[in-house]
């Protein structure tokens, strides 16, 4: 898979971290057309208010919380220290878990609250918008377990191969992370 | 200087010579030779990681699809021109999709399939042929080749892009022989027929089989466009500065960004469409009666749908355009033996293009009752699209004039191309004019303008690359003769079937229409229509001329004997005349120049890999 890879590169960024960019940048399109139909939407009246339920705002702490705990642990990972890598990883991947069951719960009140997925739009939009998000993170979660296997998995050893994937995992998990914050905010303010 | 470039196998010449001297060792062959990439015939041939191997496949692929899809429209045509002839004939075909009448023994199209084959035609055309087909397959094949690379910044993501398009082509075609039919919606699939799985019979599992295909589809555009534009970014060889870039290089770039940027908001607009299908949502759904029966749905907007879809859709047409424009700048410059004209104008109307292209798709809703005011901001920028346009006209005509040109096949699609794109671009004009729109709109004035524009500028782009790469691709040469025949006949039934829809479109013939017998103001146009539909099907033959020569050429073509057998200047040309993995042999080459050094100081061509002499100026870049 690295075959063009090691060769003639030009620029200081490795090109798949320039690659990941790009697919954040794709992503980044989708949600932001989802908010432009909801601003559009919005417009048009006939529109439910609802107050956000406040496990939403729990979840998005979890979510910090986990970015910084794979934060550090790639910065121990850096630095040879492996319990510290490993045991940040561990956490960071549980907090990551913890994120989507507590968006799962989120989505639990507000059907309780009478905000139905079939229901007036502006339901059914967060619905959308958060499930969508979910996915994403669970593709994240996919990639903490790939990790998770080479930490424990692969004897411990700090080489460049493994600090691109190290922190092609982490750029994704923080992308998402802020995503979501950004999407937070967005539902509330509207 | 090295103008004539003969290779026999293992013979030094001066291309080589240039390498070895002023090439960089990137040691790839010290790791890679008989590595995991060449083993078996599965991995060499159809798993292939080899950005050349993907690019045939897209091609291959895309002719298939071409050839299904033309068909179709020839069908369809078949009920629009002739609607009193039986089409019995056919039913050993198309099975219960041809009525037969038990008394008179008259078979007739089914009106449900006559709306699923235009459906098909399009989604087909576009997304299959003229993406897949076209960006797919000349991305793939020149992008590593043209910059200097070994190969693709992820030669895996690159292989999976080809498989998810081929997973999209399986489930599309799959849905053809569905019972109920595939999806009949229109290939803008705007709710309700696609959003209510008993609106039409092929909104149900066609429609289902007809969004699973293209979701497929959106992840091979990306996962295509996200490795051509790091490929591009970050691994041209040394000397290659944006500046030296082939304009294939600059098209295939800006579309690759397009299709990143664009392909997502597609996905949105079906992720909420599958929820309004699959879950009871009510996003582009609102008070509809099916049967007297009011449905449940309310508060959702359609227009949400289109401001969603055209997003995408017409980024998209330049998605399909670009790639054309790109492959016909290089075709011309090199068989008019002349520089491009204006090389840093065309880079900076591609851009512009590519720019202006995300803020006008609301032109394709001046109808659809969007606000009036709203549609003088995209009337403003669909009109300044004409400026970057006209400026790629200019320079390509201005690239031909007093040029040596070579009248070979691949020169005259290239002409075609700018004639094709005139005559579209101007009815793309009146299109965007809101007020004349309110007139034209669903006519077969927007049938002509597109069809002349997108569906055949694009394949004359296709078909000029083609002929001009196929030796890069098969070390042999498709047939002239052949190919001569093909461009006429190409070039005059299209005109023939597009031209005088021009004049029924202004007279208000609706397009999509199963049968116009109902209108008493139609009745005239049957004598056009028969001539178009005898149009179609004489060019679709000739067609068939293409298909027989690209296959018999790839095992009986005239063999390619020298390694640069156009005199081209650009990197391409400097491989083995069959290349192998990792593209050079031997070192990388490094690039000296720009690209289009041809008749430069009294020599007939100077390719990129000869370094600049003593007080020389590169054309691109300027002097530093
Ligand atoms: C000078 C530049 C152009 C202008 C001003 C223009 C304008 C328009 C307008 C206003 C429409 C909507 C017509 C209607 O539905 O009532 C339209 C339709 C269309 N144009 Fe263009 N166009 C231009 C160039 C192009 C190019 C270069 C392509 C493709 C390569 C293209 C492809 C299409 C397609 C596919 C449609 C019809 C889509 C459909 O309704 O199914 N156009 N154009
Ligand atoms: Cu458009």
């Amino acid at each position: 898979m690295d075959l063009t890879v090691s060769n003639n590169r030009r620029n200081k960024i490795h090109p798949w971290i320039f690659a990941l960019f790009a697919a954040c940048a794709s992503i980044l399109m989708m949600f932001a057309s989802l908010t432009s139909a909801y601003v559009v939407r919005h417009a048009a009246g006939n529109w439910l208010e609802f107050a956000m339920p406040t496990i939403f705002f729990v979840s998005a702490g979890v979510m910090v919380a986990s970015s910084i705990a794979l934060h550090f642990s790639y910065i121990f990972f850096k630095k040879e220290n492996e319990k510290m890598y490993k045991l940040l990883l561990i956490i960071g991947s549980i907090l990551g878990v913890l994120f989507l069951v507590t968006q799962y719960k989120g989505w639990m009140d507000l059907n309780a609250m009478g905000v139905f997925l079939d229901g007036n739009p502006s339901g059914s939009f967060v619905y959308a918008i958060s499930g969508l998000h979910a996915a994403h993170v669970l593709g994240g979660i996919a990639t903490l377990i790939m990790a998770l296997v080479h930490a424990f998995g692969l004897k411990f050893k700090v080489t460049d191969k493994r600090k691109v994937r190290f922190k092609m995992t982490l750029i994704y998990w923080h992308f998402v992370d802020i995503l979501w914050i950004y999407l937070l905010c967005f539902m509330i303010f509207q | 200087m090295a103008t004539t470039v003969k290779t026999a196998p293992g013979e030094i010449n001066e291309v080589d010579q240039l390498i070895e001297k002023y090439g960089f060792d990137d040691h790839f062959h010290d790791h890679h030779d008989e590595d995991k990439y060449k083993s078996n015939f599965l991995t060499t041939y159809v798993f292939s990681q080899d950005h050349k191997i993907i690019a045939r496949q897209f091609l291959i692929t895309g002719i298939f699809w071409a050839i299904i899809g033309a068909g179709m429209s020839i069908i369809f045509r078949l009920q629009l021109g002739f609607p009193h002839e039986s089409m019995a004939w056919l039913k050993p075909l198309l099975g219960k999709w041809i009525q037969i009448n038990t008394d008179t023994g008259m078979g007739t199209l089914a009106p449900e399939f006559y709306y699923a084959l235009v459906t098909m035609h399009g989604t087909i055309i576009v997304f299959f042929v003229l993406t897949a087909g076209l960006s797919g397959t000349f991305s793939n094949l020149l992008i590593p080749l043209q910059v200097g690379a070994r190969d693709m910044a992820s030669p895996m993501l690159n292989m999976f892009s080809y498989w998810f398009f081929f997973l999209a082509s399986v489930v599309m075609f799959y849905s053809l022989f569905l019972s109920t039919g595939p999806f009949s919606g229109g290939w803008t699939a705007y709710p309700p027929l696609s959003a209510l799985p008993q609106a039409s019979s092929g909104s149900g599992a066609g429609m289902t089989l007809w969004v699973l295909s293209l979701v497929f589809f959106v992840v091979s555009v990306l996962l295509g466009g996200i490795n051509y534009v790091t490929t591009v970014l970050n691994l041209r060889t040394k000397g290659m500065t944006l500046w030296r870039m082939p304009l294939t290089i600059w098209a295939f770039f800006v579309t690759a960004i397009l299709g990143i940027l664009s392909f997502p908001v597609l996905f949105s607009g079906f992720l909420l469409l599958t929820m309004d299908r699959e879950m009871g949502t009510s996003f582009f759904l609102s008070e509809i009666y099916i049967g007297g029966q009011a449905l449940e749905n309310v508060g959702g907007s359609p227009i949400l749908y289109q401001h969603l879809f055209w997003f995408l859709g017409h980024p998209e047409v330049y998605i399909i355009i670009l790639p054309a424009m790109g492959l016909v700048s290089e075709v011309l410059s090199v068989h008019a033996r002349k520089p491009i004209f204006g090389y840093k104008a065309m880079v900076y109307s591609i851009m512009a293009i590519g720019f202006l292209s995300f803020i006008v798709w609301a032109h394709h809703m001046f109808m659809s009752g969007v606000n009036p005011f709203i549609s003088n901001f995209f009337v403003v920028f669909t009109l300044i699209i004409a400026v970057p346009s006209a400026v790629k006209v200019f320079n390509w005509i201005t690239t031909l004039y007093r040029g040596n040109i070579r009248f070979n096949a691949a020169m005259l699609f290239a002409v075609g191309f700018i004639s094709m794109f005139i005559s579209g671009g101007l009815t793309g004009i009146f299109l965007g004019n809101s007020a004349i729109d309110i007139q034209m709109h669903d006519t077969y004035f927007v049938v002509a303008h597109f069809h002349i524009v997108m569906g055949i500028a694009a394949f004359f782009g296709m078909f000029a690359g083609v002929y001009h790469w196929f030796p890069k691709m098969f070390g042999r040469f498709m047939n002239e003769t052949i190919g001569k025949i093909h461009f006429w006949g190409t070039i005059i039934g299209a005109y023939a079937i597009f031209w005088p829809m021009h004049y029924t479109g202004l007279a208000g013939l609706p397009r999509r229409y199963y049968s116009r017998e109902g209108f008493e103001t139609f009745r005239h146009f049957g004598d056009v229509s028969e001539f178009i539909t005898i149009a179609a099907i004489l060019t679709f033959f000739v067609q068939l001329l293409f298909v027989v020569n690209f296959f018999y050429s790839i095992w009986k073509g005239r063999k390619q004997t020298t390694r640069n057998p156009y005199g081209a200047t650009t990197l391409e040309w400097t491989t083995p005349i069959i290349a192998g993995h990792g593209n050079w042999p031997g070192k990388i080459p490094t690039v000296q120049r720009w690209a289009y050094d041809y008749g430069k100081d009294g020599r007939e061509f100077v390719p990129q890999i000869v370094p600049l002499e003593e007080g020389e100026h590169d054309g691109g870049e300027g002097d530093h």
